[in-house]
C-alpha cells in the first residue's frame, strides 16, 4: 500500500486514467455500500434505534440502508440476546446472505452471552456463525458502535477477516487515548457546543 | 378482601381445604390435589365467588419440602372485584409424580400457563389438550426452573427445523389456532360461545 501516489486535476475536455488494484477498488466500493440486515432481539435494539436516528446517524458511513431479506444484504447486525432456540434461525439467516458478507456483534449479549450464563442463552454468536467485529457494552454507547462500524469498514477495505473488538477510546489504567472518532464535545467555557476538537 | 370466599370454600369443601391464610389483603387457600378441578369449577360458577378470570397459573419449587411443588393460581372476579390465590402441593422429593388436573376446561387461559409450568417445572396436567414445551425446544433435557437444575448448564445447540420437520400442524404455527394466542382478535363476537 506504499505505492507512490500522484494525482493531477484534469480539465473538462481532458481524459485520464487511474491505476489501482482490483481488490482495493472493490474493498473501497464495498465498505461504503453496506446493506444491513438488523437481527434485533432484545434491549440493544433501543440503542440501535438511537444510533439510526439523526443524533448519531450512522447513515453518514454509507451503511444505513436496511434490507429485511437476508438475500439482499451483506452485513448482519446481531443486536441483542440470542437464545438457544433462536440459534438455528440466526444460522439460517447468515447462510442465506449474499457473499461477501460480514457480521457485527452488537452488545455484550451477542458477543459473549453477557450476564446470561444460563440454560437458554447462546454464549456468543461465534458459537454459531463467524463474527467480524465485537462491540462490547450493555448496551454499547453509540460512539462505540460507530467505532465498530468504522473498524469493520477498515477491515473490509484491507480484506482482513480476522475478528476484531472495539476497545474503549480512553483506557484509565494505561492513560491511553486513541483517536479513532472524536464526536462533538460539550464546552464548559460557555462557547457554543459543536465541532471536532 | 375475599375472606368471605375462603369461608365459603371451607363450608362447601370442608377438609379438602388444607389450610388458609390472609395477609396484606391477599387471601390464600391450599387445597387437596384431588379436588383441584371441582374447586376451580366451583370458584368460577358459584354466584358468590364468580371468578371469571384466571390471572395466572404457575408453580413454585421448594426442594426441601415434600410434596415438593406448589401449583398456584391467581383468580380475579371481574363482576365482584375480588381476588384469591389457590395452591395445591404435588410431587415427591425427586420431582416425580407431580400430576394435577388441567384447568383448561374451566378457564381457556390455563392452556399456555400450564404448558409453561410443564416446561419449566415438569408438572404434568392430566387431560391437557396439548401438553408440549412452550418456551424450550423438544430436545431440551430437564426442567430449568427446578432448584436443582444447574444454574449455568447450557445444552447442545439444536438444528433448524421447518414446521413440517417439527411435526407442527398449521394451527400450531403463529398466529395459532382459535383457542390460543390472542384469540379475541379472531373471534366472531356475534356467536355466544368462545
Ligand atoms: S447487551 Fe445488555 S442491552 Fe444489549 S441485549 Fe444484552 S442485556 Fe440487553
Amino acid at each position: 500500500m506504499n505505492a507512490p501516489v500522484k494525482s493531477v486535476t484534469l480539465d473538462g475536455n481532458q481524459t485520464g486514467f487511474a491505476t489501482t488494484r482490483l481488490e482495493a477498488v472493490l474493498g473501497w466500493a464495498r465498505k461504503y455500500s453496506l446493506f444491513k440486515y438488523p437481527f434485533v432481539t432484545a434491549c440493544c435494539g433501543m440503542e440501535f434505534m438511537s444510533l439510526a436516528s439523526p443524533r448519531f446517524d450512522h447513515s453518514r458511513f454509507g451503511a444505513e440502508a436496511p434490507r429485511f431479506s437476508p438475500r439482499q444484504s451483506d452485513l448482519l447486525w446481531v443486536i441483542g440476546t440470542i437464545s438457544q432456540r433462536q440459534a438455528p434461525v440466526l444460522k439460517r439467516i447468515y447462510e442465506q446472505m449474499m457473499e461477501p458478507k460480514w457480521v457485527l456483534g452488537f452488545g455484550t449479549c451477542a458477543s459473549s452471552g453477557g450476564f446470561y450464563d444460563n440454560y437458554t442463552t447462546v454464549p456468543g454468536i461465534d458459537k454459531i456463525i463467524p463474527c467480524d467485529v465485537y462491540i462490547p457494552g450493555c448496551p454499547p454507547r453509540p460512539e462505540a458502535v460507530l467505532d465498530g462500524l468504522m473498524l469493520l469498514q477498515d477491515k473490509i477495505a484491507r480484506g482482513d477477516r480476522t475478528p476484531a473488538i472495539v476497545k474503549p477510546r480512553f483506557d484509565p489504567v494505561q492513560g491511553y487515548q486513541s483517536d479513532l472518532v472524536q464526536l462533538r464535545t460539550r464546552r464548559t467555557d460557555g462557547s457554543p457546543e459543536g465541532g471536532a476538537k | 378482601m375475599s375472606s368471605a370466599v375462603l369461608k365459603r370454600l371451607q363450608e362447601v369443601f370442608g377438609a379438602a381445604i388444607v389450610e388458609t391464610h390472609s395477609q396484606w389483603g391477599d387471601d390464600t387457600a391450599v387445597v387437596e390435589t384431588a379436588r383441584w378441578l371441582p374447586i376451580a369449577t366451583f370458584l368460577r360458577d358459584d354466584a358468590a365467588c364468580a371468578f371469571e378470570m384466571l390471572s395466572d397459573l404457575t408453580a413454585v419449587d421448594y426442594p426441601d419440602r415434600e410434596p415438593r411443588f406448589e401449583v398456584v393460581i391467581h383468580l380475579l372476579s371481574l363482576s365482584k372485584g375480588h381476588r384469591i390465590r389457590i395452591k395445591t402441593r404435588v410431587g415427591d422429593a425427586e420431582g416425580d409424580g407431580a400430576i394435577v388436573d388441567t384447568l383448561c376446561g374451566v378457564w381457556l387461559a390455563a392452556n399456555w400457563a400450564e404448558r409453561e409450568a410443564f416446561d419449566m417445572f415438569g408438572i404434568n396436567f392430566r387431560a391437557h389438550p396439548d401438553l408440549r414445551r412452550i418456551l424450550m425446544y423438544p430436545e431440551f433435557v430437564g426442567f430449568p426452573l427446578r432448584k436443582d437444575y444447574p444454574a449455568d448448564r447450557a445444552q447442545p445447540l439444536v438444528p433448524y427445523r421447518t414446521a413440517e420437520e417439527a411435526g407442527l400442524t398449521i394451527d400450531k404455527v403463529a398466529p395459532f389456532g382459535p383457542l390460543e394466542g390472542m384469540s379475541f382478535a379472531r373471534n366472531d363476537w356475534t356467536k355466544p360461545e368462545l
